[in-house]
């Protein structure tokens, strides 16, 4: 199989010799210069060196390793009060200095379309800095065999436990990437992240069923240590349903834990549509908070910057305004970050150059704040940007992406046992499902990996084709117990899309396992009609 | 780097073969200048220019493989890849599943290619969203929408004396029209290899009639209606089915083409008589190339559907001969 990737393979060794600073200095000024004096009143130019690989499993099969680079030089304007882009990978000075031209002119042939010009809230420039995350083991260093007999050793613990097939894949990711602009920044970033996604899968050809579990684990911005599989990184799931992980992932125990337990789903009961108090893991809630959450708050979509693609947001400005809008119950707090280790949205500056912060969006319930970049910042009052531009590639134009977005842990102690403890007729729910929204990120429906019928305080069995349906507003507002910091995780999203021409961002998630009353549940196997 | 025409292909494809000293080399070479607007809010958001050409090297020791890419092209890049490739091969482990490259194929080249659209320019790209967000001012609407255009070729070649070359062009083109008051929203979207088939009025126009005519939509409450479905909206569906259409999945039980007690549903009747699918490379009003850039083999006019029944499956090389059926 020939398989396209999008980056130039290189040599492992090669992966570890990044681009001196200096000479991509010398790079970003050609293309600051260039810009300015084809007449550009803001110039910011992004170098970029991206670096992956991605190994591919299937059953006891390596079907795939690619190593993958791709560098280039990717240049924004303001011109005549409007944004050119432009990006090259020819980095010569000419080569990129040519581009800010490009993106000049390109900006000049918007402008007259422009019905305001763009507003860009200040940025202090911070002159030559860098900022890495923290990793004690460099994926980078790591042999390709030893990666490869850790998937192939859990998919032969999935198979040996129950699953007809098994996948797992590796995608570790670094991207070293240099930001430049006319407000006087050079920042040299390295950022890594990991995710090992597995799938088992049990058939049963007689009654032509099949079922599947994926991965409990989330996607990481750490090196190579988090499959560490350290003892104290895991727990156990209330009733001892099943393990958990924490800062470190025992990727074949968890296939072991896969395989058995697709096995079980292909016998589990299915569930009786009704009202049910939902207890859900951080490993499932993570998503529900990804797209009723993060999403709505995202301030692009509340403005209608992305109504052609990825929708816009009932969490509008004018419920903003009135600072009463109960967006969820009183316990509930969510708050924006790029700084949390670990996290994959942690990074020292986003590419506009603003530092990395914590602000609050959703305080006691009401909605305070959104995300938003440098020419966002002035339409909800704010007088810096919260930082949340990103781009994918250096061929990719940033704009605002998520940060992570978190639900604050409880205040009283709490664990997800006595949780449970307190429910007659619930369902406990563990692991990311299938999911749909609508546009407005109001009304959705999300299901899961793993459920658990919950009956007077008790864990009584497994059940399937769960699905919960509820609104955003409503369903927040049914928030009645969350455990406390003890329980906190993150799980994340590694390839969340937005945008035209679409791009990529990962983010991360955090919640403890939290309780809401009263939720609508149907039966996803059931025939209408 | 500037796009390849066949020659320049067709020499670099061998320079790079020449270099290998693996059991087999396969060779992909991509090539795009992509322009494109986006505007929103009746204006213009973000705009911009990629040009890139591509080098995808696969080579193959026995079972062992190993891939690797670059966008450099002189002798010595060229020569890297080859080696970079060789080195990931050797340090595979072996795919059982692994297949040997395959033999000369004959190529019926398609018409993907189209000058007028190769040479839309940033003034025709502001044009098109220009009559977009003037026709919604006129009408109080607020549009939003994207543009973006591409010329590229696509080069493979193997060790067995597969060549292909073709060069595309395409547009694409999505606009939403919506009421200052959020009730009424209208979506349109159109996709060409010639230019002087789209008219960005048209298309826009449709958007905003749509906008204006759903101000008084009802909510429906839930049950079995008769639905019509614009081309659009089906094209949606067609293509989210067909990615369930592989032939392994259904044979291994996980797929709704499963068949009860083993094997899958080819030749069954699942749908309406009334529904014929197929797949034309050489269809004048969507022209692909001629061959699928994964296998090489060449593409042929292939009937997924028949009057309702399941006429054909994806098989890949390798589960092709497995199940006793062509790929």
């Amino acid at each position: 199989m020939l398989v396209p990737v999008f980056g130039n393979a290189i040599a492992a060794e090669e992966l570890m010799n990044p681009v001196a600073p200096a000479f991509k200095k010398s790079l970003a000024d050609a293309a600051l210069n260039s810009a300015t004096r084809a007449g550009a009143s803001y110039c910011d130019v992004r170098i970029g060196r991206y670096l992956n690989q991605f190994i591919t499993t299937r059953n006891l099969n390596v079907e795939n390793i690619v190593n993958t680079e791709s560098s280039g030089v990717g240049v924004r304007v303001i011109a005549n009060g409007a944004y050119g882009f432009a990006s090259t990978n020819d980095m010569s000075p000419d080569g990129v200095a040519n581009a800010a031209r490009q993106a000049v002119a390109i900006a000049r042939a918007n402008a007259r379309l422009q019905t305001e010009a763009l507003q860009m809230a200040p940025v202090q420039g911070v002159g030559e800095v860098s900022w890495a995350t923290p990793y004690t083991r460099d994926w980078r260093t790591v042999p390709i065999k030893e990666k490869a007999d850790m998937l192939i050793a859990a998919n032969k613990a999935g198979l040996d436990a129950g699953a007809s097939f098994m996948e797992s894949r590796l995608f570790q990711v670094n991207q070293q990437k240099y930001f430049a602009s006319t407000d006087g920044s050079y920042i040299d970033q390295d950022i890594h992240r990991l995710w090992a996604p597995l799938t088992a899968t049990a058939v049963d050809k007689a009654t032509n069923k099949f079922r599947t579990r994926d991965s409990l684990a989330a996607p990481v911005g750490m090196g190579f240590e988090y499959f560490d599989a350290r003892p104290e990184h895991k727990v156990q799931a209330a009733g001892g349903v099943t393990t958990l992980y924490t800062r470190s992932y025992d990727l074949i125990g968890d296939a072991r834990a896969a395989g058995r337990q697709a096995r079980e789903k292909l016998g589990a009961k299915s569930v009786e549509p009704g009202k049910y108090d939902l207890v859900l893991s951080p490993e499932h809630l993570f998503l529900t908070i990804h797209e009723s959450v993060g999403h709505p708050t995202e301030l692009d979509r509340v403005l209608g910057y992305e109504a052609n693609y990825a929708g816009t947001s009932f969490a509008s400005l004018d419920k903003w305004r009135t600072k009463k809008f109960k967006f969820g119950s009183e316990r509930v707090n969510f708050i924006a970050d790029k700084t949390t280790p670990g996290s994959l949205g942690a990074v020292g500056y986003d590419d506009e150059g603003v530092p990395a912060k914590r602000w609050d969006i959703i305080k006691d319930g009401i909605l305070v704040n959104y995300q938003a970049t440098r020419d966002q910042a002035h339409i909800i009052g704010e007088k810096e940007s919260h930082g949340c531009s990103y781009a994918d590639s250096w061929n990719s134009v940033q704009f605002q992406r998520m940060p992570n977005v978190s639900l604050a842990a409880g205040k009283k102690r709490l664990t997800p046992d006595e949780m449970v403890k307190d429910v007659k007729k619930g369902i406990y729910i563990l692991g990311r499902g299938s999911y749909s929204i609508d546009q407005q990120r109001y009304n959705f429906q999300f299901g899961g990996q793993l459920y658990f019928e919950i009956r007077n305080g008790k864990i009584t069995g497994p059940l399937e084709d769960v699905a919960y349906q509820s609104n955003t507003q409503e369903f927040w507002n049914a928030c009645s117990a969350i455990c406390d910091e003890r329980d906190w995780r993150m799980g994340g999203s590694f390839f969340d899309g937005k945008g035209q021409p679409s791009q990529v961002s990962a983010v991360s998630h955090g919640s403890s396992t939290t309780r809401f009353n009263g939720v609508n549940v149907i039966n996803t196997a059931r025939k209408i009609g | 780097m500037k796009q390849l025409n066949q020659d320049e292909a067709k020499r670099i494809c061998e320079r790079v073969i020449g270099f290998s000293k693996a059991d087999e080399c396969r060779v992909l070479i991509n090539g795009n200048r992509t322009g494109n607007i986006r505007y929103a809010q009746n204006s213009v958001s973000t705009a911009g220019l990629n040009e890139n050409v591509q080098l995808t090297v696969s080579v193959a020791f026995g079972k062992r493989q190993g891939t690797a890419s670059l966008n450099e092209f002189d002798d010595k890049s060229l020569e890297k890849a080859v080696r970079r490739a060789e080195d990931v091969a050797r340090l595979a482990p072996e795919n059982p599943e692994f297949l040997p490259a395959i033999g000369k194929q004959e190529f019926r080249a398609s018409a993907t290619f189209n000058q007028d659209t190769a040479a839309i320019d940033p003034e025709f790209r502001a044009e098109v969203a220009s009559h977009s967000i003037v026709a919604g001012r006129k009408n109080k609407l607020v549009t939003a929408g994207f543009f973006v255009d591409t010329t590229g070729f696509e080069t493979i070649a193997n060790s067995n004396g597969v060549f292909g070359h073709q060069e595309f062009t395409n547009l694409s083109f999505t606009c939403t029209a919506r009421t200052e008051d959020g009730r009424g929203s209208g979506w349109v979207t159109r996709a060409a290899n010639d230019v002087r088939r789209f008219d960005a009025r048209e298309a826009s126009a449709v958007a905003i009639e749509k906008a204006l005519r759903s101000v008084e939509a009802k909510a429906l409450e839930p049950g079995r209606y008769t639905v019509i479905l614009e081309p659009a909206a089906t094209s949606e569906i067609i293509g989210r089915m067909f990615g369930a259409f592989d032939a392994r999945q259904a044979d291994e039980g996980r797929s709704f083409l499963s068949k009860k007690g083993g094997g899958n549903r080819l030749g069954e009747k699942l749908f309406d008589e009334q529904v014929n699918v197929w797949a034309d490379p050489w269809d004048k009003d969507v022209p692909v190339r001629p061959w699928d850039s994964n296998s090489m083999l060449a593409r042929e006019r292939t009937d997924i559907i028949k009057n309702g029944k399941v006429a054909s499956l994806d098989y890949s090389r390798y589960w092709a001969p497995a199940a006793g059926t062509a790929t």
